[in-house]
C-alpha cells in the first residue's frame, strides 16, 4: 500500500504572514483602485458604475488628455535622462571602484551612496537652495570661475526646469546602479579575468569585451528598476515645484497629475474617480513597460554560469 | 506635539467613555500652523478660563496639504471636532457630503453681516455651516525708510506707482518689487487679485462674470494682466525661480522696496523687518477715481457633523462669534480682520492702515472663488498659471485671458 505524501503544512504556514500582509496592503487597494476607476458619481452624489467613461474623458476630453499627454511626455523625458545619465555614470563609477589599484574605494563608495538614503524632502530643499538665484551658491561658484553668464534660474524656466530636476534625482540615486553593478563586477571570477589577460585583453577592451557582457543582466534589472521608479515618481517634483508642477506645468509628471486630481488642489476639489482612472493608466503603462522588458529583453539576455 | 496630541486623544477617549466623564477635549483642524502659539497661549486659555470642563487642542497641518489631509481624515472618521473652513466650494462640498454640521441656528450668527457669511453658505443662502472668523485685505507694503531716503511719496495713481518703481530701479540700492513666479499663487493672489478689482470695478464685475454678463476677455479683466506684464522689469534677478519665502525674506531683509502683499503678512513682517513699514492700496488710474480693494473672506470655523462632542463644540463656536473672540483674534493676528459686525479696536499701525481702506474704498472678494472654480479646468489654478506666465512674458495678456475664458466657457453654462 502506497503511503500518501504528507501534506506539507509548513509551506502554507511560512508563506501566510507575507501573503496576508501583502494582500491587505497592496493587492486589495490595487484592485480597489482599478474598480474605482470604473465608477463615478451621479447627480445625487451616489456611486455608480460607468464602465470606461472615465477613460473616455481622460483620453477624449482635450482638457484632460492635454494634461495627461503632457505629464506622460515629461515623465518619459525624466526617464530618458535617468537612462542616459544615471545608469552610464553608475556603471562607470562601479568599473572605477572595482579597479584593485584604487585607494580609498570604501570612502568613495559610501560618499556616492549616501544621497540615496536621504529623504526627498531634504534633497529637494537643499538643491532648491543651491540653485536659488538669490541665496544659492550656484551663481557664486559659476562667477568664481568666470562662467556667470551660464547661470539661469533653472527651476523657474520652462525649458530647463524638468531637466534640472531630473539631474537632481540622478545625483541622488546614482549610488543604486553603482552598487548593483559593483556587486556584479565583484562576482566575476578571477579566473575569467586572468584568462583574458593571458590572451592579451586588458584595460578598456577587457571591460567592453569581458566584463560588460557578464554584467548585462544586472544592467537590465537596473533599467527596469529605473523605469518603475521614474513612472511612479512624485516626491521630488512636489517638494521642489509644488503640486501645480510649475513653471507652466513643464515639470508635471504622472505622479503630480494624479495627486492634483485625486486629492484636489487649492480650490480644485479632489476627484477620486478620475484620480483612480489616472492611477490605472499609470499601472497600465508600468505593466506594459515591465512586460516588454520581461518578454522582449530578459529572455534574450545570455547568462553565463561559472 | 504628536505626543501631546496622542495623549489628548487618548485621554478624551478614556474620559469620554467613563460614566463620570468631566472634561471634554475638542480638537481643531486648521491650516494655520503659523498660529499655533497664538492659539495655545492666548485664545485657548481665554476660552478654557470661561468654560471649565472643555479643553481645546489646536492641531494644524501644512497649508498646502490641508484640504487633502482633512478630506482623508473625514473619510476615515478621524478628523477633529472643529474644522477650520476654507471659503466657498471646498467647505460647501464638505457640507453637502454631510461632514460639516448646519450652524444656521447658532445664536452668534446674528453678529455677522450677510456678506461676511456668504462664503460659508449654500448658494441660496438657506444654510450657514461655518462661523466667519476673518478676512484678509490686499495691497502693497513698502519700506518707509527706503521711500524716505529716495524721496518718494506714497503713490496713489498708476502713474505715480510706476514713477516710484522707476526711481527705485534707477537708484539701484533696492530691488523695486519683491515677487517671484516660482510658486505661481503669488502672481495670481498678490498680483492679479490685488490690482484687479480697480479694473473690473469690484463686486460689479465679479457678479457680472458669474451671471455671464461679462467675459474674462473684456477690458476690465485683461487690463490687470497688461499691468502685470509691466512688472517683469521691476522684479529681482532670477525672479522666475524666486519662491514665496524668498520674496518675504527679500523684503524683510531690506533688499526690496515694495512688496505686493496680503494683510496676513503683517505679524510676520513686524517681527522680521528692522525698518519702518507702510502700506498703500492698489493704485487707481486717475486721482479721485473710486478705489476697490480685495477684502477677502478667508477663514471660518465649523463643526464636524460626526463629532461626539457636539454640545461642547457648539459652545466653542458660540464663543468664536462673540466680540470678545474677535478682539482677541484680530489683535493676536494683526492682518486677519474680524468679520464681526461689532467694530474691533486694533493697536497695530500697519493693520489700522489696511483696515482704514474699508472706509474709502469698495470691498470685494477674489473673483475666482465663488462658483467659478467648480469645473474642470479649474479657474483658480488656471489663473495662477496665467498670471505667472504673463509676468514672465511667456504668454501675452490677451492670449492668457482668451485661454481662461475658453476654459471657463467649456463648463460654465452662463458663459457659453
Amino acid at each position: 500500500m502506497a503511503s500518501r505524501k504528507p501534506v506539507r503544512w509548513h509551506i502554507a504556514v511560512f508563506l501566510a504572514p507575507a501573503v496576508l500582509v501583502y494582500t491587505a496592503l497592496m493587492i486589495v487597494p490595487l484592485f480597489g483602485t482599478l474598480a474605482q476607476s470604473l465608477m463615478n458619481h451621479d447627480a445625487t452624489g451616489a456611486r455608480i458604475f460607468v464602465g470606461l467613461r472615465n477613460f473616455a474623458t481622460l483620453f477624449g476630453d482635450a482638457v484632460w488628455s492635454d494634461a495627461f499627454w503632457n505629464a506622460l511626455g515629461n515623465n518619459t523625458w525624466f526617464f530618458v535622462i535617468h537612462m542616459l545619465v544615471q545608469n552610464p555614470i553608475g556603471i562607470a563609477l562601479a568599473a572605477i571602484l572595482s579597479t584593485p589599484r584604487l585607494r580609498m574605494a570604501g570612502f568613495y563608495r559610501t560618499a556616492i551612496f549616501i544621497p540615496t538614503i536621504l529623504s526627498f524632502v531634504i534633497v529637494g530643499f537643499v538643491w532648491k537652495l543651491i540653485l536659488s538665484p538669490i541665496w544659492g551658491i550656484a551663481p557664486g561658484m559659476l562667477d568664481a570661475v568666470g562662467l556667470k553668464f551660464l547661470f539661469a534660474p533653472w527651476l523657474g524656466k520652462e525649458e530647463y526646469a524638468l531637466t534640472a530636476l531630473a539631474l537632481v534625482s540622478v545625483w541622488q540615486f546614482v549610488g543604486i546602479p553603482m552598487m548593483l553593478i559593483y556587486a556584479a563586477l565583484l562576482s566575476i571570477p578571477d579566473g575569467v579575468i586572468e584568462a583574458a589577460e593571458m590572451d592579451g585583453i586588458t584595460g578598456w577592451s577587457q571591460f567592453w569585451r569581458i566584463k560588460l557582457p557578464l554584467i548585462l543582466p544586472s544592467v537590465g534589472i537596473i533599467s527596469i528598476l529605473t523605469f518603475v521608479g521614474n513612472f511612479n515618481a512624485f516626491d521630488l517634483i512636489y517638494v521642489a515645484q509644488g503640486a501645480l508642477a510649475g513653471p507652466d506645468f513643464s515639470t508635471d509628471i504622472l505622479g503630480t497629475f494624479l495627486y492634483r486630481t485625486f486629492f484636489g488642489f487649492q480650490l480644485q476639489l479632489g476627484d477620486p474617480y478620475m484620480g483612480s482612472a489616472i492611477a490605472t493608466a499609470m499601472f497600465g503603462i508600468i505593466l506594459i513597460g515591465v512586460c516588454i522588458y520581461l518578454f522582449g529583453i530578459q529572455t534574450r539576455l545570455r547568462r553565463y554560469q561559472f | 506635539m504628536t505626543k501631546t496630541l496622542k495623549l489628548a486623544l487618548l485621554t478624551s477617549t478614556l474620559l469620554g467613555s467613563a460614566a463620570f466623564a468631566q472634561d471634554v477635549t475638542l480638537t481643531i483642524e486648521s491650516w494655520r500652523n503659523d498660529d499655533l502659539t497664538i492659539w495655545q497661549d492666548t485664545i485657548i486659555p481665554a476660552f478654557e478660563a470661561a468654560h471649565p470642563g472643555i479643553k481645546v487642542v489646536f492641531s494644524p497641518s501644512a497649508p498646502a496639504e490641508y484640504n487633502a489631509v482633512l478630506n482623508s481624515k473625514l473619510q476615515a472618521g478621524s478628523a477633529g471636532d472643529l474644522i477650520t473652513c476654507r471659503p466657498f466650494d471646498a467647505s460647501l462640498e464638505l457640507f453637502n457630503q454631510g461632514n460639516l454640521a448646519d450652524l444656521t441656528d447658532l445664536a452668534a450668527m446674528a453678529n455677522f453681516s450677510p456678506v461676511a457669511k456668504s462664503a460659508w453658505q449654500t448658494d441660496d443662502g438657506a444654510a450657514t455651516f461655518c462661523v466667519p472668523m476673518a478676512s484678509v485685505i490686499h495691497g502693497f507694503i513698502y519700506n518707509a525708510d527706503a521711500f524716505e531716503a529716495l524721496g518718494i511719496a506714497v503713490p496713489t495713481t498708476n502713474e505715480e506707482f510706476y514713477a516710484a518703481l522707476d526711481k527705485i530701479k534707477a537708484d539701484g540700492t533696492y530691488i523695486p518689487m519683491a515677487m517671484g513666479t516660482n510658486d505661481q499663487w503669488e502672481a495670481a493672489t498678490m498680483g492679479y487679485q490685488n490690482i484687479g478689482p480697480n479694473y473690473w470695478k469690484g463686486e460689479e464685475g465679479r457678479l457680472a462674470l458669474i451671471k455671464g454678463e461679462q467675459k474674462l476677455t473684456d477690458e476690465g479683466w485683461v487690463a490687470p494682466y497688461r499691468e502685470l506684464a509691466k512688472w517683469k522689469d521691476y522684479l529681482g534677478d532670477g525672479f522666475e525661480a524666486q519662491t514665496y519665502p524668498d520674496s518675504q525674506n527679500l523684503f524683510t531683509l531690506g533688499r526690496a522696496a515694495i512688496y505686493p502683499a496680503g494683510s496676513w503678512e503683517i505679524s510676520g513682517f513686524n517681527t522680521q523687518a528692522g525698518f519702518k513699514m507702510g502700506a498703500f492700496p492698489p493704485p487707481v488710474a486717475a486721482a479721485g477715481d473710486t478705489c476697490y480693494i480685495s477684502d477677502h473672506t478667508d477663514i471660518a470655523i465649523g463643526m464636524n457633523a460626526k463629532s461626539p462632542n457636539a454640545e461642547a463644540a457648539r459652545t466653542f463656536l458660540e464663543w468664536v462669534g462673540t466680540p470678545e473672540f474677535a478682539t482677541l483674534y484680530a489683535n493676536a493676528l494683526p492682518g486677519f480682520f474680524s468679520l464681526n459686525s461689532t467694530p474691533v479696536e486694533m493697536t497695530d499701525p500697519l493693520a489700522q492702515e489696511f483696515v482704514s481702506w474699508r472706509e474709502k474704498c469698495q470691498s470685494t472678494i477674489r473673483s475666482t472663488y465663488q462658483i467659478l472654480s467648480r469645473g474642470t479646468p479649474n479657474l483658480e489654478n488656471e489663473t495662477w498659471n496665467a498670471s505667472a506666465n504673463v509676468i514672465k512674458g511667456t504668454e501675452t495678456p490677451e492670449d492668457a485671458a482668451k485661454r481662461l475664458q475658453d476654459g471657463l466657457a467649456s463648463w460654465y453654462e452662463p458663459q457659453k
